[in-house]
């Protein structure tokens, strides 16, 4: 049972069963302990289930660290329309692959959470959107699902208490912008993938016009255990901003790439040396994205000192997002990277906001031409300006994310823009 | 209704709750730039020409959809505001050609207007565009993927108010372009054309007027549809006393912000160069034209000396004014008959998302008007036959405006007095003893009487042809000299007499109607109903 790689220094919560196929069927994950979660809340009542993830401190997985449990309690008490529980399986960010891994080798967890948390917050109908690429997930959720219905967890009268939750396995056609909360609903419901405009939240007016809440697939992996458990005891691993465990997707140029589920303020260094056996022999560190493509990069001094959490990241000038954490040793063109990422972001861009729509291409454009040696000094203005003009000007924050990496590099690698901008200046003379 | 006061750009300003930050501003006279916004349409706040900076807000706020708070304050006009839209319209022209001086649209286009007062005066952007082409929509509709800004307007325009989604976003980052399903184009939508309306830019223009004129021009005279009986408030835009298009004025009661194309395409007979350009008069000596003054003495004598009933045929396509003013002489002349045709279509064509707005059946202007005057419709839907009872009797016949041409030649051959008022040559009018020339609806002042029974006002928009007067100048000159008064010197003057006359219109004067019209108090009879 040697699930890729596996280090003493990790808390194997939600990643218990990684690596173990047995646990895939309902029958073996019962045997380990299964929906013991869910026969809690169903005894302790919604109102205690939210108490308990709120005293959890759990915060969304996603990337953004909402409090869950507040998040919860945004949902309208009275059930005078449908509620809707949304699981967000559209795992998308460049670097991240930890929830594909909870959905292919737990799938009940991620069931049980969803009908917990469906029960907590009065929904009848909980969807899991999955992206478009996820055809083994896909295979392996919606046959964990036909066993949850056989077997009474989900569907009516579940566990003969007389609550009825449906559960709903959607397959999305594969774009990043429908990870967003909103561009997901859109496409939940037949539409073009967009985001929508907030206010309304989707607390209030969300899929189908509903009051809606929409987790993370590794929110809701660790519901069932903070449930069963209790909220106090959750907060036996992590900070107090940060409790709990999470899952760390590395990869990029460490020894040993994987998902490592470990304490939140875990240090960074010791993530990268020690679970991961650091960079490859002769090489250094040069640079690290710790919460996927979205989020600023750091260089080897901000590692140094920076604590896996979300207050701790953000102390070292960049943001814990979903915890992928990409590795970049010495022989990284920084230039290229960030390239590579824009492009993704121009690809990936809805179209709507006219900031991201041209920004992005733009942006992918410029810094192509600096690749190439034919940029100048006032490109590196351009882009800050440019990323400046697509910081929150649009309805969602892809082009946030899209500016975020061109702004940090030329802060801390602006030596390698200047090289390739007079590098080809000089081959010109000659 | 409660309200909330909130500063913009200094000045303070009360507005009902639930007023966007867009409209508060217009309260005050400041104009938020915006393309996505449209005042009939649904708000997807994605052009982010609008952000204001709105203090407290953690990033600046969408005008078009963020509501006005008590005690806000927000700028439009300085700083962070400005520094966005500059951005923005950088963004905008990335990819935008340039080809002001051939786009239709040069003139009147948004992006023109807004680099022009606030963009950058040099562009950054040294890389190569993106070309996506001309696409023929199908209609009159062209479409210029490049020029345009992804406002969705056009598309928004067909799913809510010609509900008939033909239009759509392909695509999606900066190669998302609007298209039709499968190249199946607008497929006759009937409303389809006012898309090129919205386009605040030159994505979308028409076939019609492609490369005919320069905006800048282009007169605009306020004017009313006269293609059917709905009234749709209408601009009517002229270069050189020629009219090149039609346009929609917005008038919330009437048509909103949209015109039909049936209406809006047919506006070429206005431009006929085979008008009567003189009045003339046929004695025993043939055909002669002895000029207004003599002509009038003539036709005064005869139409005193005449014994015998007066009949007259009119047209629902003349105006009120027209009609009060020949109703006037009938009655002076001893009272008679006046009948109209009109054609009618079979059907009517609402426009689902404001079904206030329909193409009605009758396809003349004027058909309300006629009836409150008296007038009795006859003949087929095609305005074709009804005009034998009219054409048999001796006496006096009066043709005012009907073309006559589905009649013979010797139509009113019969009559003792045959007076024919037109603004075209009729082959019928042959036996008439005196044609006078008048001028067209957009070549006189005028009101029409709309099927919500809605008076309306037109302005001239073209100078008259030759000698042509308007027939309430003729008509109402007649009676006034045989009643021993002195002439009616403008339309608002006969105007004022017909409401003394029609109960409908008590009270009524063109100042009263103003610019958008006035509903006479009486419930909107439907098309076919009367």
């Amino acid at each position: 049972m040697a699930y890729p790689y596996v280090h003493a220094s990790e808390v194997r919560v939600i990643s218990r069963n990684f690596g173990d196929p047995a646990a895939r069927t309902l029958e073996g994950y019962r045997e380990r302990g299964g929906y013991r979660g869910l026969t809690r809340a169903l005894e302790i009542g919604p109102a205690t289930v939210i108490d308990e993830v709120k005293a959890s401190g759990l915060r969304g997985r996603g990337g953004a660290g909402f409090p869950t449990g507040l998040k919860w309690s945004f949902m309208p008490r009275a059930a005078v329309k449908p509620h809707y529980l949304l699981c967000n399986a559209d795992e998308s960010e460049p670097g991240t692959f930890k929830d594909r891994e909870l959905i292919r080798w737990d799938p009940h967890q991620l069931i049980e959470g969803c009908l917990i948390a469906a029960y907590a917050m009065g929904s009848r109908h909980a969807y899991i959107y999955l992206r478009g690429e996820f055809f083994e997930a896909s295979q392996v959720i919606a046959r964990a699902l036909e066993e949850a219905y056989g077997a009474g967890f989900a569907g009516a009268d579940i566990l003969g208490s007389g609550t009825h939750i449906d559960v709903t396995a959607h397959v999305g056609a594969g774009a990043y912008i429908c990870g967003e909360e909103t561009g997901l609903m859109n496409s939940l419901e037949g539409r073009r993938g967009e985001p929508r405009v907030k206010p309304p939240f989707p607390a209030a007016v969300g899929v189908y016009s509903m009051p809606t809440t929409i987790n993370n697939v590794e929110t809701l992996a660790a519901v069932p255990h903070i449930v069963e458990h209790g909220g106090e005891w959750y907060r036996q691993w992590g900070t107090d901003k940060s409790p709990g465990t999470k899952l760390f997707c590395v990869s990029g140029h460490v020894e040993k790439p994987g998902n490592y589920e470990l304490p939140l303020g875990f240090p960074m260094m010791e993530l990268i040396e020690d679970v991961c056996g650091g960079v490859a022999e002769g090489r250094t560190l040069k640079s690290v994205i710790p919460g996927g493509s979205s989020v600023p990069l750091m260089d080897a001094e901000d590692c140094r000192e920076c604590t896996l959490c979300y207050e701790g990241v953000e102390a070292a000038g960049s943001m814990l997002g979903c915890a992928s954490v990409i590795v970049m040793d010495d022989r990284t063109d920084i230039v290229r990277e960030v390239r590579r990422m824009v492009q993704f972001y121009a690809h990936e861009s809805c179209g709507q906001c006219t900031p991201c729509r041209e920004g992005t291409s733009w942006m992918t454009q410029v810094l192509r031409r600096i690749e190439a040696g034919r940029g100048s000094e006032s490109d590196l203005d351009t882009l800050l300006d440019m990323s400046a003009q697509m910081t929150g000007t649009t309805i969602c924050v892809l082009s946030d994310s899209a500016a975020a990496p061109v702004v940090s590099s030329i802060e801390k690698f602006r030596d390698e823009y200047l090289a390739l901008i007079h590098r080809g200046e000089s081959a010109e003379v000659a | 209704m409660s309200t909330v006061t909130l500063t913009i750009d200094g000045r303070q300003v009360t507005v009902p709750e639930g007023t966007s930050l867009l409209h508060a501003a217009q309260e005050i006279g400041v104009e938020v730039p915006h393309y996505c916004y449209h005042p009939a349409l649904s708000a997807p706040a994605q052009c982010r020409l609008c952000l204001v900076d709105v203090e407290g807000a953690p990033k600046p706020m969408p005008s078009c959809v963020t509501q006005a708070q008590d005690g806000q304050v927000v700028r439009t006009d300085d700083g962070l505001a400005r520094e966005m839209r500059k951005g923005v319209l950088e963004f905008y022209l990335i990819n935008h050609p340039l080809d002001c001086p051939i786009c239709d649209q040069s003139g009147e286009c948004k992006l023109q207007d807004y680099v022009h007062s606030e963009g950058r005066a040099h562009g950054r952007g040294i890389e190569p565009k993106r070309v996506f082409g001309r696409d023929d929509f199908g209609g009159d509709v062209l479409f210029y993927g490049d020029r345009c800004v992804m406002c969705t307007r056009c598309v928004r325009f067909m799913e809510e108010m010609a509900q008939d989604p033909v239009l759509t976003v392909v695509e999606r980052g900066d190669r998302a372009v609007i298209d039709t399903f499968f190249e199946q184009g607008l497929r006759d939508s009937p409303y389809a054309g006012n898309i090129v309306d919205i386009c605040p830019v030159g994505a979308l223009v028409s076939k019609d007027f492609l490369h005919k004129a320069r905006a800048w021009d282009l007169d605009h005279t306020p004017s009313v549809c006269p293609n059917c009986s709905q009234g749709c408030n209408i601009d009517i835009h002229t270069r050189d006393n020629v009219v090149h298009r039609l346009k929609p004025r917005e008038n919330p009661e009437v048509n909103g912000h949209w015109m039909c194309d049936y209406g809006r395409g047919r506006y070429e007979w206005m431009n006929r160069g085979d008008r009567i350009e003189e009045p003339f008069v046929r004695g025993d000596g043939g055909w002669s034209a002895p000029g207004w003054h003599a002509a009038l003495a003539s036709l005064r004598e005869r139409l005193e000396a005449c014994r015998g009933p007066v009949r007259a045929v009119a047209a629902a396509h003349a105006s009120n004014e027209d009609l009060a003013a020949l109703r006037e002489l009938m009655d002076r002349l001893g009272g008679g008959d006046i009948v109209y045709r009109s054609p009618r279509a079979p059907d009517e064509v609402p426009l689902p998302g404001f079904p206030v707005l329909t193409r009605r059946r009758d396809l003349a202007p004027n058909t309300r008007g006629a009836e409150l005057l008296g007038l009795r419709r006859v003949g087929s839907d095609d305005a074709t036959g009804g005009l034998e009872e009219v054409a048999a009797g001796a006496g006096a016949l009066i043709a005012l405006a009907d073309e006559l041409a589905d009649q013979p030649e010797d139509f009113g051959s019969r009559a003792e007095l045959f007076v024919y008022l037109g603004a075209h040559p009729a082959p019928a009018a042959r036996s008439a003893h005196f044609v006078l020339p008048v001028t067209t609806f957009a070549e006189q002042e005028g009101t029409f009487t709309s099927v919500q029974t809605r008076v309306q006002r037109f302005e001239p928009a073209l100078r008259a042809a030759g000698h042509a007067q308007p027939a309430w100048q003729v008509l109402g000159s007649l009676a006034a000299s045989l009643a021993g008064r002195p002439a009616p010197a403008s339309a608002s003057e006969v105007f004022d007499r017909l409401a003394a006359g029609v109960p409908e219109y008590e009270g009524l004067s063109y100042d009263r109607i103003g610019a958008r019209g006035t509903a006479v108090d009486r419930p909107a009879a439907l098309a076919g109903e009367r």
